[in-house]
C-alpha cells in the first residue's frame, strides 16, 4: 500500500515537473565555426524561434541575416573577411535562449547575434553577452525595459547592458499609436484587454492601456491568457458579456489567431486588434475567415513602399528561400546588416585585420554606425534604440494584411 | 446578460473532451497498473490521422461524408500506434520494476511528439482542420458552435458503448477478471495478453474520437496538442478515481467545470484579482487535484478494483 502511494506521488510529481517545463529541449544543430579558406571568418550569430507555433516569424529572421551575409560576401564589403551565419533554435524559450547565448559566447568566430524575437527570451540573454562583451541586435523585440531599465515609465531611463542594440521599436510607442488609431481613426471607446503575461505581451497591454484611458476611452474589461491552451471559452464569453466594441491583445498570433476565431464564433462580431506579434501570414491561417477586420501595428512602414525595401524583397525572393521573409525580415537583414558595417569599421581602424578585443570594438563601433538600410536610416540612440520610429497599422482584408494608416507617434 | 449557463456549457465542453482521453489512462491504469504518458501523443496522432483523411480525400467533399472516414481513419491510426507502442515498448517490460515502463511511456511520448514534428509536412506549426460549416445555435442565453454538436453527441454515446462493453460481453468481462486479479484471469482461461492489447486498442479508439472533436472545435491540430492535453486527461482520471471508467468521464467534466468557472470568477473574490483569469485556469485544476487527493485519495468515484498491493 505505501509503495503504491509513492507511486501515485511520483506520478503526479512528473506531471507537475512536466507541465511547468513545458516542453524540454530539442535537437540544437550547433556546427561549429570552420576556417575560411584565407582571410577570416566572422561569424554572425541567430537566435529566433526555428521550430514550434512562432516559427514563421523565426524563420523569416534566419533567412533575412543569411541573405544580408551573402550580399557582404559578394559585395566584397569587408576586406579579407568572409560572413558566416549559424542559427540557433530558442523555441520561444528563455532558457534555451540563454544555452544559445553562451554557445555564441564561447565560439571565438561570432562577432555580434541577430535576436531574438521575444523579449522574455531577450531578457535571458543580455547578461550572458554583456559579459563577454558580444554584441546582440534584435529585430523583433519591443519591450522597453530591455534598452531604458526597469524604470524607464517612471522617468528614469537607465540602459542596463552596453551590449544590447534593437532594430525594432519600442512598446512604449506601439501601444499608444495602435490607442489612438482605435480612439480617433476607428471611433472605438469600450475596449476588452488581454494578454498573455509574457514581458512582450504584458508590456504592450499596459501601454495601450495607459494612452486609451487618457484619451477618454473605458476598459470594459480585462483578462490574462494562456496561449498553451487553445480553450478561450471562458474569456470569449466574458468579452460577449462585456459589450466591448474590440478586443485589445498584448501577446502573439499562436493565441492571438484562435482567439480571434471563438470570440468571433460566439457572435460577438468586434475586431482584435494587436502588436507585430500578431502582424503574420500565420494569424490569417489561425483565425480563418472570422478574422476579417481584425486590425494589427507594426514596425516601420510596409516593405513594399519604401524603395530602399524594394532591392531586399527582389534579392529575397531571388535567394529562393522556402519562407516568406514575415514582419521582421527588413529589421533582420538591417539588425545583420549593422553588424557588418561594424565590423568593417573595426577592421578598418586596425589595418584591415580584425583586433584581439574586436568583440569590444564592434559594440563600440555599433553605436555609431549610420546607414540607409531596408527599413529606412539605421542608427542608434544612446540607450540602443533604434532612430527609426516609423509604424503602421494594418487590417486583415480580403484574405491578407493590408496596411490603412502609417505615420509616427503623435 | 447573465454569463454563468454559458461558462457552464462551456466547462461542461471541455470537460468531455478530457473525459474522452481519460478513459484510455484509466483503462491502462486499471489493467496493467501502468501510467501511459504517450496516450496524450496517441490523441494527437488520432487528430493529424483524421487531418490526413480529409486531405487525402477529394477537394469539394462535404464534411457530411468526410466526417465519417476521418474518424475511421483517425482511430485507425491511433489504435495501430497505440498496440504497436504496447508491443514494442511495453510488453517487454511487463513484470519489470514499476518506474521502469513510466520512464519508457515519458519517452515514447517525446518520440512520438518528435516523430510528427520532423515527419508530418508542415507539422511544425498549427496545422488547420476542416469545421462544419453553419450558425451557431442560440438556446436562451447558451450559444453552441457546430463543432461542438459533434462533441456533445459523440462524448455520450462513446460512454454508453464503453459501459455496455465492459459489463456485457465476453471480451469486457475479461477486462473486469484481468483487472481483478491477473494471475487468477490467467488461470481461468483468459488470455491476458489480448485483454491488455484491447485496453490500449480502445484507450487509443476513445482518444482519438477525442482528437477529432478538438479539431472540430478548435479548427487546427499541432504536434504539441497532446502534451498540456494529456496531463489534464490524466489529472481527469486520478480526479475520478484511476481504474474506473466512469469515474474518468466525472473527473473530466469535473475538471472542465473547476477550471472553466475559476477562470471566469476567481478574480471577482476580493483579494484574488491576481488569480483570475484564463491563464490560472490549469493552476486551479491542479489544486483541485491536490485537494482531491488529500480528502479523497482513491478519487470521486474510487476504484473498483481491489488493490493489490
Amino acid at each position: 500500500m505505501r509503495q503504491r502511494s509513492l507511486f501515485m506521488l511520483t506520478a503526479v510529481l512528473t506531471t507537475g515537473a512536466l507541465t511547468l517545463t513545458a516542453c524540454g529541449s530539442r535537437d540544437d544543430n550547433a556546427g561549429g565555426g570552420s576556417e575560411g579558406g584565407g582571410g577570416t571568418t566572422v561569424v554572425i550569430g541567430i537566435d529566433a524561434p526555428l521550430t514550434g507555433d512562432l516559427s514563421a516569424l523565426g524563420l523569416g529572421i534566419k533567412n533575412s541575416v543569411d541573405l544580408a551575409a551573402k550580399q557582404a560576401n559578394k559585395d566584397k564589403v569587408v576586406d579579407g573577411v568572409t560572413f558566416k551565419v549559424e542559427a540557433l533554435d530558442d523555441q520561444a524559450q528563455p532558457s534555451s535562449g540563454q544555452q544559445n547565448a553562451t554557445k555564441f559566447v564561447a565560439d571565438k568566430q561570432v562577432m555580434g547575434v541577430v535576436g531574438p524575437l521575444n523579449s522574455s527570451v531577450a531578457e535571458s540573454m543580455q547578461k550572458v553577452f554583456d559579459d563577454a562583451k558580444l554584441a546582440q541586435v534584435s529585430p523583433a523585440n519591443t519591450s522597453p525595459t530591455l534598452s531604458q531599465g526597469p524604470d524607464w515609465n517612471g522617468g528614469t531611463k537607465a540602459r542596463p547592458y552596453k551590449s544590447y542594440f534593437r532594430t525594432a521599436t519600442t512598446d512604449a510607442i506601439q501601444g499608444p499609436f495602435a490607442a489612438q488609431y482605435l480612439f480617433n481613426d476607428a471611433k472605438k471607446k469600450k475596449v476588452f484587454l488581454i494578454d498573455d503575461k509574457k514581458t512582450y505581451g504584458a508590456g504592450l497591454a499596459g501601454t495601450f492601456k495607459a494612452e486609451f484611458t487618457k484619451l477618454g476611452g473605458t476598459i470594459a474589461g480585462t483578462d490574462h491568457v494562456d496561449p498553451e491552451t487553445k480553450d478561450f471559452s471562458s474569456v470569449v464569453t466574458k468579452i460577449k458579456a462585456s459589450k466591448a466594441d474590440a478586443v485589445y491583445y498584448g501577446g502573439e498570433y499562436p493565441a492571438a489567431g484562435p482567439l480571434s476565431k471563438q470570440i468571433k464564433k460566439a457572435g460577438a462580431k468586434i475586431p482584435l486588434v494587436g502588436g507585430d506579434g500578431i502582424y503574420s501570414a500565420d494569424f490569417i491561417k489561425l483565425s480563418g475567415k472570422e478574422g476579417e477586420g481584425d486590425l494589427a501595428t507594426s514596425v516601420g512602414a510596409p516593405l513594399d513602399t519604401l524603395p530602399s525595401a524594394k532591392e531586399f524583397v527582389a534579392n529575397y525572393k531571388a535567394e529562393g528561400y522556402k519562407e516568406a521573409f514575415e514582419a521582421y525580415g527588413g529589421y533582420s537583414y538591417d539588425a545583420a546588416w549593422s553588424i557588418i558595417e561594424a565590423v568593417k569599421k573595426v577592421a578598418e581602424d586596425n589595418d584591415g585585420k580584425l583586433p584581439t578585443d574586436a568583440r569590444a570594438k564592434v559594440i563600440e563601433a555599433l553605436q555609431s554606425v549610420s546607414f540607409d538600410g531596408v527599413t529606412g536610416k539605421v542608427s542608434f540612440d544612446e540607450f540602443g534604440d533604434t532612430t527609426n520610429k516609423q509604424l503602421t497599422v494594418y487590417q486583415y482584408k480580403g484574405g491578407a494584411w493590408a496596411p490603412v494608416k502609417s505615420g509616427t507617434l503623435g | 446578460m447573465n454569463e454563468l449557463p454559458q461558462q457552464l456549457v462551456n466547462g461542461l465542453l471541455l470537460g468531455s473532451m478530457y473525459g474522452l482521453v481519460a478513459i484510455g489512462y484509466t483503462m491502462v491504469y486499471g489493467i496493467v497498473q501502468l501510467i501511459n504518458f504517450a496516450h496524450g501523443e496517441i490523441f494527437m496522432i488520432g487528430g493529424f490521422g483524421a487531418l490526413s483523411v480529409w486531405l487525402l480525400l477529394p477537394g469539394g467533399t462535404t464534411l457530411w461524408i468526410a466526417l465519417p472516414l476521418m474518424l475511421i481513419g483517425a482511430v485507425l491510426v491511433a489504435v495501430l500506434v497505440a498496440v504497436g507502442a504496447e508491443f514494442f515498448a511495453y510488453r517487454p517490460l511487463r513484470g519489470g520494476p514499476r518506474l521502469a515502463p513510466l520512464i519508457t511511456a515519458i519517452g515514447l511520448s517525446l518520440a512520438l511528439q518528435q516523430a510528427v514534428w520532423a515527419w508530418y509536412p508542415e507539422a511544425k506549426s498549427s496545422r488547420t482542420f476542416p469545421e462544419i460549416p453553419g450558425g451557431p445555435f442560440h438556446l436562451g442565453p447558451i450559444t453552441i458552435q457546430t463543432g461542438d454538436v459533434f462533441l456533445l453527441i459523440a462524448a455520450p454515446v462513446s460512454m454508453v458503448i464503453l459501459g455496455y462493453f465492459v459489463m456485457r460481453t465476453r471480451t469486457g468481462r475479461g477486462m473486469q477478471a484481468t483487472a481483478q486479479d491477473p494471475d487468477t484471469a490467467k488461470l481461468m482461461g483468459i488470455n491476458t495478453d489480448r485483454i491488455i492489447v484491447v485496453a490500449f486498442a480502445l484507450g487509443a479508439a476513445f482518444a482519438a474520437i477525442g482528437a477529432v472533436a478538438y479539431g472540430l472545435k478548435y479548427g487546427e491540430v499541432q504536434f504539441r496538442m497532446g502534451f498540456l492535453l494529456g496531463l489534464k486527461a490524466f489529472t481527469a482520471a486520478v480526479l475520478g478515481g484511476i481504474g474506473n471508467i466512469y469515474g474518468a468521464m466525472i473527473g473530466g467534466l469535473v475538471l472542465g467545470v473547476a477550471e472553466t468557472l475559476a477562470s471566469a470568477y476567481v478574480n471577482h473574490i476580493p483579494g484574488m484579482e491576481q488569480l483570475g483569469g484564463q491563464s490560472w485556469a490549469n493552476a486551479w485544476a491542479f489544486v483541485l487535484l491536490i485537494l482531491v487527493l488529500l480528502f479523497r485519495p482513491q478519487g470521486l468515484l474510487g476504484e473498483r478494483v481491489a488493490d493489490r498491493a
